[in-house]
């Protein structure tokens, strides 16, 4: 994986730029000791790191337009940054940038159950989006593994999805109106507490964009009423074959369960040792959620029981109790923490029609054997957005590099049975180079040419998303113009 | 012009010598200056997989083909598209590129989405005649921008679909509606509030006089919310009264395709707004005909020719949109809402890009040649 090389001009004009953003920003909000630049060397992509030039921590929005503003009349490259979480590179620094971080712009703004939204700075983190309305019975539907960590800031950038949003949406889905600052310091404020665009939906384009096109720093967010209760049932099967026709069926019966998760042996083993769910021992599990009263909850699980019995199913159970539903989604969302106790991974994040599923998982495992890598399997099935998790040993010369020739095989096959590269984590720098598998050049131009609009000198997180190849001369341009 | 493929449409963009005004069914009195290049030749059902919840159709395919075909396996386009013919009096047939190209979604909105929360992919071409392609036919994709969300709702001015990939959802057994009689404006959208601040799952909150809150489910489900949900309510003092599954389809079907205003004279406006705002909107408005849907976030409102309704609104959290008007009104007054300085800047950045020549539709929905015209 390449990164442009660092342009020695920014990197010469350190010290000036460090005392242009120290005169608009509060003490102690710009990083340039190179130690504590060291912090945001990378994000939860660690297999690449490089710190930062100077990292800032601005409060306001107008002291991000006012870092905007600076950066711009220098030329200087920003990378935005939430939390740190991306699986993506989504906030991996180059040498020459500076790293905007929106960590401390985390209050809620305002509430509004009449209206059902809520707006925050987008530092916040997901979970406590919730935490903000749950006293009132209202939750934030998104709810990615990282919810206790993740920024709404990055949720945006990525447009996140999550478990239960099978039901729910996604990010866009859920947004509904952001203020944004562009890469020369304009404030804009794009919808609002009202539904759908009056002129062209901006909002549904700058949800997605990576950090690309401004920096989102407040959010107007859906909230929803819980649901009476929910519960998980258990469903053991034989082969993944087996447990994707099942998901198939209940999709088809006309019950829309609020999630359909699947995991595999190896991922039922580690996540076990880790949340004690008391996942049944098999080749492949689903975890469907119904949501509703009790009555309610009991007919859709006895329809969705019916069907799968039809399946010879090895193990059927329902929750029996809070607690246990709680750890029954604890150790589903550890997937990925419980297999990093075991060994270095890599999370691929292809997406594919639901009726590809058994067809692409025989073909994971024939490549795992193939490329001398084991894989585990965790996703969300009933929306298709796989996880297959590639082991390697970071410390075994050549391990990382097999991973990746690997994964990009994986995403392959996932655009050949009409899928895409990415689901929910987005591209950043792993599946960038991936880009030409799934679009053309007039595809990726016509995407091209939106960043030109919002960011005309392409200094925000520039080096992302599209091909090095296909972005070239719009960097270099941009480099030129200094 | 009616090109039978994608080609032929990138072929009549590329030689376009001027304006062109895109046209699906042409239900919705939406064209503009120019020679007109329908979709209407280019139909057809691609690929449907029931078992994964989309359907694949060519841009010009009938909404009503699709609901039929739909139909067979038990499932539905879920963001429930308006007719706009009964308001429109036009007589076009509604394809489904025209509804996802002006992201036009019903009554179910609020629970499920809109047209571009169920589009997942498309094919169009831009201004240059490029064919472009962007989404896919996953349910899930942050692969790049999001083009799809971008050509949803741009009616055309960025580029004319050839190509839409959407999710489907399966038919609910049943549904009723709660009508709620004799509540003012204000107290219809406090109750209309209320139900869907429950975790009863309205699927429709309208209020035309009366109050109504539609639920769709299993048989039982519907039994039971209808039930807690009219206990959630006692404190409005509304005599309250539940509509069976039959009668229910019939009325949101009206309430969807805004029909209390067919046979009435006069523009008619469509705002969307915080719902909480709406009856004092609606009153600022003074317009005596007025349908609330959305639970009060969206407004149907019918006023004397020539109005300008949005000069007597004033500001607010929102926008108006003007559906029904002589083409000289809509060219005095816009169809559109003006936007805000920056945000109208970015987007006749896009439009200059996506479409150079400034052929698509021009001045729909900004950019002053659609005023310039008639002069």
């Amino acid at each position: 994986m390449q990164m442009p090389t660092p342009d020695a001009r920014i990197i010469g004009i350190k010290a000036r730029l460090v005392e242009r953003l120290q005169g608009v920003l509060p003490k102690g909000s710009v990083i340039y000791d190179e130690h504590e630049t060291r912090a945001y060397e990378c994000d939860a992509l660690t297999a690449y790191r490089c710190p930062p030039l100077v990292a800032v921590l601005p409060s306001t929005t107008h002291e991000v337009s006012e870092v905007l503003r600076i950066c711009h009349d220098e030329g200087v490259p920003v990378v935005p940054r939430g939390s740190g979480t991306s699986l993506a590179g989504g906030a991996l620094p180059t040498a020459d940038c500076v790293i905007l971080g929106v960590a401390r712009m985390n209050e809620v703004l305002e509430t509004d159950y009449d209206n059902r939204f809520i707006r925050v700075q987008t530092g916040r983190t997901n979970l406590s989006v919730t935490g903000a309305v749950e006293e009132n019975g209202f939750f934030y539907a998104p709810d990615p593994s990282s919810q206790l960590a993740c920024a709404i800031s990055g949720n945006i950038a990525m447009n996140s999805g999550g478990a239960h949003c099978l039901k729910y949406g996604v990010t866009t889905n859920n947004l509904m109106g952001v203020t944004v600052v562009l890469m020369d310091g304009e404030v804009v404020e794009i919808g609002g507490a009202h539904l759908d665009s009056g002129g062209l939906d901006l909002l549904g384009l700058i949800c997605g964009s990576e950090g690309q096109l401004g920096v989102v720093t407040e959010a107007t967010l859906r909230i929803l009423h819980k649901p009476e209760g929910a519960r998980p049932v258990l469903m053991g099967f034989n082969s993944a074959e087996v447990a994707g026709a099942c998901v198939a069926d209940i999709i088809q019966a006309g019950v829309l369960p609020v999630a359909i998760e699947f995991m595999d042996a190896l991922l039922i083993k580690v996540c076990e040792e880790y949340a004690q769910a008391g996942y049944p021992e098999c080749e492949a599990l689903l975890i469907v959620e119904v949501e509703g009263s009790d009555a309610e909850i009991d007919a859709q699980l006895t329809l969705i029981k019916e069907i799968a019995q039809r399946h010879d199913p090895v193990a059927l159970r329902e929750s029996q109790s809070a607690d246990e539903s709680a750890r029954i989604w604890a150790g589903r969302k550890a997937a990925f923490s419980a297999i990093g106790r075991i060994s270095d991974y890599m999370c691929l994040d292809g997406t594919i029609p639901v009726s590809s599923l058994p067809y692409v998982l025989r073909r994971i495992g024939e490549m795992s054997k193939e490329f001398g890598l084991a894989v585990g399997n965790v996703f969300h099935a009933g929306d298709g957005n796989m996880h297959p998790l590639i082991l390697y040993d970071a410390n075994k010369p050549g391990d990382l590099e097999i991973c990746e020739a690997f994964g990009a095989e994986v995403l392959k096959l996932c655009v050949e049975a009409g899928g895409c590269l990415t689901g929910e984590h987005g591209v950043g720098i792993e599946k960038r180079d991936l880009m030409h598998v799934q679009y053309d050049s007039a595809d990726l131009e016509a995407q091209m040419i939106v960043k030109d609009v919002f960011d005309a000198k392409w200094l925000l997180n520039p080096a992302k998303v599209f091909p090095l190849d296909a972005s070239e001369n719009r960097r270099a341009v941009a480099i030129a113009a200094e | 012009m009616t090109p039978q493929n994608e080609e032929e449409l990138a072929a009549i963009i590329r030689d376009a010598k001027g304006p062109l005004s895109i046209r699906g069914g042409g239900t919705r009195g939406l064209s503009v200056f120019g020679e007109p290049l329908s979709t209407a030749g280019m139909t057809g059902i691609t690929l449907y997989e029931p078992g994964a919840l989309t359907m694949v159709a060519q841009a010009g395919t009938p909404v009503a083909q699709i609901e039929a075909a739909l139909a067979e396996k038990n499932q539905r386009l879920a963001f429930e598209p308006m007719d706009h013919r009964a308001l429109s009096g036009a007589d076009g047939t509604p394809t489904i590129g025209g509804a996802i190209a002006a992201n036009i979604s019903g009554p179910r909105r609020i629970a499920v989405g809109a047209a571009r929360d169920f589009t997942l992919g498309v094919r169009f071409v831009d201004g240059s005649g490029e064919i472009i392609k962007n989404g896919g036919r996953v349910m899930k994709n942050v692969t790049g921008y999001d083009l799809v969300k971008l050509m949803s709702g741009a009616c055309g001015t960025l580029g004319v679909l050839t190509e839409v990939s959407f999710k489907v959802l399966p038919v609910p057994e049943t549904q009723a509606t709660l009508v709620l009689r004799g509540l003012t404006d204000t107290d219809a959208v406090r109750a209309m509030a209320r139900a869907l601040g429950s975790p009863f799952e309205v699927t429709g909150a309208a209020h035309d006089g009366e109050t109504l809150l539609r639920l769709e489910g299993f048989e039982a489900s519907v039994t039971y919310r209808a039930q807690a949900l009219r206990d959630a309510l006692v404190e409005f003092g509304a005599e309250i009264i539940v509509m069976d599954a039959e009668e229910s389809a019939d009325r949101w079907r009206g309430i969807r395709d805004v029909t209390t205003f067919a046979d009435q004279s006069g523009d008619v406006w469509r705002l969307s707004c915080k719902p909480s705002d709406g009856p004092a909107l609606a009153k600022r408005a003074g317009a005596e005909a007025r349908l609330f849907d959305w639970a009060g976030g969206l407004i149907w409102l019918c006023v004397p020719e020539g109005t300008d309704l949005r000069a007597d609104l004033g500001e607010f959290d929102g926008h108006a949109t003007l559906v029904r008007a002589s083409p000289e009104t809509k060219r005095r007054l816009n169809v559109f809402h003006p936007e805000a300085p920056g945000v109208a800047r970015l987007s006749q950045g896009l439009r200059d890009r996506f479409d150079p020549r400034g052929i698509l539709n021009p001045g729909l929905m900004g950019g002053g040649r659609y005023a310039d015209d008639i002069h």
